[in-house]
């Protein structure tokens, strides 16, 4: 049985930004509501407690897949939000900051307004829906690391920005929007949608993986055209399946990678 | 506070140099140095009580790749290598960050919190040493040396093929002095600079491009000039062909070659083969791989020229990173990863190469065993010495780990179980019983390189050493090493004092002040004759080749933080 956490934002239009990657359901199992108000954020250079920039209401609740954490106003200056979580949920209904369920293992995450960049980033598993737009570097990889996102699915009902998916290795990402440039820069794997436009440069460098674009696409050319296909298999576990027809293209060549690019005919 | 003098007291001493085994003798410190009890009013002095704990010299690292161009290059490649590892800053610390490839401060500060207080950067290209210098400024605690690169150096060539040895001499201390170096050091000898070529040396005949000399020609003419010299050191090698299967012949051709070449020291060694571990495999291919340690052991036991150290292999998301320009790419190739290539003009290559070590892999794991096949079978302590050439096998703060696993078999067995089988059935790790003891453990961390490296004041406590202290928490009585391979690791990772030049810089492991640590090399003067022929040499070639001018190529002294040379002269 699921039982609320709320958190009221207050204090929160700060021009220094806020990291709260205390605010998860696996950091709240367990606690009083005393304990939760005790946790440390950061802002800038200063370390606060949680009670410096939210009311906090609800129960101690014990195990975190039983706990929902509701954050009931905007908090776009806010960063990390659901940083590695395993379980639960977290609900903003507002916007919220850059990294928001980052390195997320499981559990949900759901955002009413829109996120910041590096939205899911390195994730591994669970589920993000953010209704607004997001920024750049949805569900991709931090500076350096090859090793992308693994597991998990984000959907974004508006548009995304630039380099989506950078360095994916598996998951699913849905944009119902269009996005930005180089979505699905240096794929290895998974599956990306787009249900709008894609700017240039789709599938830079991909080695492997599916992007799926439902609007238009600039395509390279360094992707070798392949003709045209009925329709497109949008997940591994015998899930989805997307009517086209689709014209299939196969690269990043300049990788010689054998990664799909389908655009609807 | 101020005062000066420490006092160590009721402490297991161990300072083999000085032939001390574990007892508890008191240790008197005043200005900096180890001095008689004499000096010291008990009154004026802090003293330290050490009871329940082994005092030991402060650590010495005779290779490990902390500062200079290719180790910044590394930084700037692993961003990944930062974010996973962060160190805020503390009282009297600056932040850092960095698990392979630390920052500067943060590697003073880690190695101070081991033990360890002199490191050796060993592998710096003479074009670049100012930002060896640099970085060794802004390492705290910790006193340093540097070993610039020879074997790939287009003078160094050039002497080789005229056969002047005279010439050949006056280069090499020069090219100390303008370095502020300590030592001779050559990577993949000749390969690296037909490497420019795109080609490489593999065996130690093999022709270098272009210049037509060998390998081998390399290395006996530096090791006959290092002596002559009398260099601390002898020449420190990477041989030819590191890192492939069946490289084990080109090794031992390798220490073979100078094995008639006399020493002029007093000692016995000709050549330190450095990160042997990474030089002692047999086998044609990957698939055929496996130790080679039990030939390399075997024939260092008989022929006693040289001196080694480990190259131990650590499990773990490490970085390498070597002058050994082709191997990297090699590397590179085989893992698919992300590389960097650096070419030096006239000197050397570089190369850098995240790598993660996995015991799944058949591979890393005989890696992993030869390492420790190699310190287990050489007889003599005082030859073998205690590395993980870092990052290249793994980051320095797995010292302690490594400690834990030569003074225990019942470490070796049960980590032996929970990796690829490789490890037992294609190495001789699993019939090696033997178990470091302590003092063999302070030979090989600290002794035993001070000894090999000539550094007479460091690895030691006798009166007149440098006050360079380390007590560890372990009492030897009552947990003996063997049986307690856990508690050695604990007590290794951070000491209960660290003492720098008679400087408490770490407690508890807390740093408590960041003193600056000195740097060593050598002011080596030749006949002046030879200087001037080779003056003419030099002064032609940058003209013609180099992109800097020879007024502004070597390392002012004052560059460095805190300058420690040592005057030496040749005469004919």
């Amino acid at each position: 049985m699921v039982q609320e956490i709320i958190l009221v934002p207050k204090n929160i239009n700060s021009k220094i930004p806020i990291e709260a990657e205390v605010v998860t359901p696996d950091s709240f199992a367990g606690k009083t509501t005393e304990q939760i108000l005790n946790l440390s954020v950061t802002r800038g250079n200063k370390q606060l407690k949680l009670k410096d920039l939210f009311d906090v209401r609800g129960a101690k609740v014990d195990k975190a897949t039983d706990l929902r954490i509701v954050i009931q106003g905007d908090i776009s200056t806010v960063k990390r939000i659901g940083e590695g979580m395993t379980a639960g949920e977290i609900m903003v209904k507002g916007s919220v900051g850059m990294h928001v369920g980052d390195n997320m293992r499981g559990g949900k995450i759901v955002v009413e307004g829109n996120a910041g960049d590096w939205a899911g980033a390195l994730m591994k598993g669970g589920e993000i829906h953010i209704k607004g737009n997001v920024g750049n570097y949805l569900g991709a990889s931090y500076r350096g690391e090859w090793r992308g996102t693994s597991g998990g699915t984000i959907v974004v009902d508006g548009n995304a920005g630039n380099e989506i998916g950078l360095w994916m290795a598996n998951g699913k990402i849905v944009v119902k929007g269009s996005v930005g440039q180089l979505a699905g820069i240096h794929m290895k794997g998974g599956v990306i949608v787009v249900q709008g436009d894609t700017a240039s440069l789709v599938g830079g460098e991909m080695t492997k993986g599916k992007i799926i674009v439902l609007g238009k696409a600039e395509i390279m050319p360094s992707f070798k055209k392949e003709g045209q296909v009925p329709n497109v298999k949008a997940g591994e576990e015998g899930g989805e399946v997307i009517n086209g027809p689709f014209v299939k293209f196969v690269g990043d060549l300049a990788e010689d990678g054998k990664g799909e690019v389908y655009v609807k005919a | 506070m101020p005062s000066n003098a420490i006092v160590i007291k009721n402490g297991y001493v161990y300072d083999p140099t000085n032939g001390i085994d574990g007892e508890k003798t008191p240790i008197y410190i005043k200005d900096g140095m180890i001095v008689d009890e004499k000096a010291v009013k008990p009154a004026d002095a802090h003293v330290i009580d050490a009871s329940g704990c082994i005092v030991m010299p402060g650590g010495v690292d005779i290779h490990t790749h902390i500062a200079g161009p290719k180790v910044d290059s590394g930084r700037l490649l692993r961003p990944e290598d930062h974010r996973k590892d962060v160190e805020p800053r503390r009282q009297g610390t600056r932040s850092g960050v960095g698990y392979s490839i630390p920052s500067t401060f943060t590697t003073g500060y880690r190695y101070a919190r081991m033990g360890w207080t002199t490191v050796i950067e060993p592998a710096v290209p003479p074009l670049k040493a100012r930002h060896v210098h640099e970085e060794f400024n802004d390492m705290p605690i910790v006193d340093k040396a540097c070993y610039p690169l020879f074997g790939g150096n287009w003078f160094v060539i050039d002497y080789i093929k005229n056969n002047d040895l005279d010439k050949l001499t006056a280069f090499v201390a020069w090219m100390i002095w303008a370095t502020k170096g300590y030592a001779v050091k050559m990577v993949n000898p000749g390969g690296v600079e037909s490497w420019k070529w795109g080609k490489n040396c593999d065996t130690i005949d093999e022709p270098v491009k272009y210049f037509g000399i060998t390998p081998r020609q390399v290395v006996t003419s530096l090791a006959k000039v290092n002596e002559r010299l009398h260099l601390p050191h002898t020449i420190h090698v990477h041989p030819n062909n590191l890192g492939h299967p069946g490289n084990i012949k080109v090794t031992l051709e390798t220490l073979n070659c100078v094995e008639d070449i006399a020493s002029q020291n007093g000692r016995d060694s000709v050549i330190h083969l450095t990160h042997a571990q990474f030089h002692a495999y047999a086998g044609e291919d990957w698939k055929t791989f496996s130790s080679a340690a039990d030939q390399l052991v075997k024939y260092v036991n008989i022929h006693k020229r040289s001196t080694l150290d480990m190259g131990q292999v650590i499990f773990t998301d490490t970085t390498t990173m070597t002058a050994d320009g082709p191997m990297e790419y090699n590397l590179h190739k085989l893992t698919g990863l992300k590389w960097v290539n650096a070419d030096v003009e006239l000197e050397t290559s570089a190369g850098i190469v995240p790598y993660i070590y996995r015991k799944a892999n058949g591979v890393n794991a005989i890696q992993w065993a030869v390492g420790l096949e190699i310190a287990l079978g050489v007889e003599d302590p005082w030859r073998i010495f205690l590395t993980t050439d870092h990052p290249n096998g793994g980051p320095f703060t797995f010292y302690p780990s490594i400690i834990s696993w030569l003074v225990c078999k019942k470490k070796r067995e049960a980590l032996l179980k929970d990796m690829h089988e490789f490890a037992t059935s294609r190495t001789t790790l699993p019939n090696l019983d033997r178990e470091y003891t302590m003092s063999e453990i302070a030979v090989i961390t600290r002794a035993g390189i001070a000894k090999a490296t000539g550094m007479m004041n460091k690895g030691h406590l006798g009166v007149g050493a440098d006050a360079d202290v380390a007590i560890y928490s372990i009492d030897p009585t009552k947990t003996p090493p063997s049986e307690s391979p856990d508690a050695v690791e604990k007590a290794f990772k951070n000491t209960k004092y660290t003492i720098a030049r008679g400087n408490i810089a770490a407690k508890d492991g807390e740093v408590m002040a960041s003193p600056i640590g000195r740097t060593h090399w050598l002011d080596v003067k030749v006949p002046e004759d030879w200087t001037k022929a080779v003056y003419e040499d030099l002064k032609d070639k940058f003209v013609k080749y180099y992109t800097v001018n020879l007024q502004n190529y070597p390392v002012q002294e004052e560059y460095l933080a805190s300058s420690a040379p040592r005057r030496m002269e040749l005469t004919k």
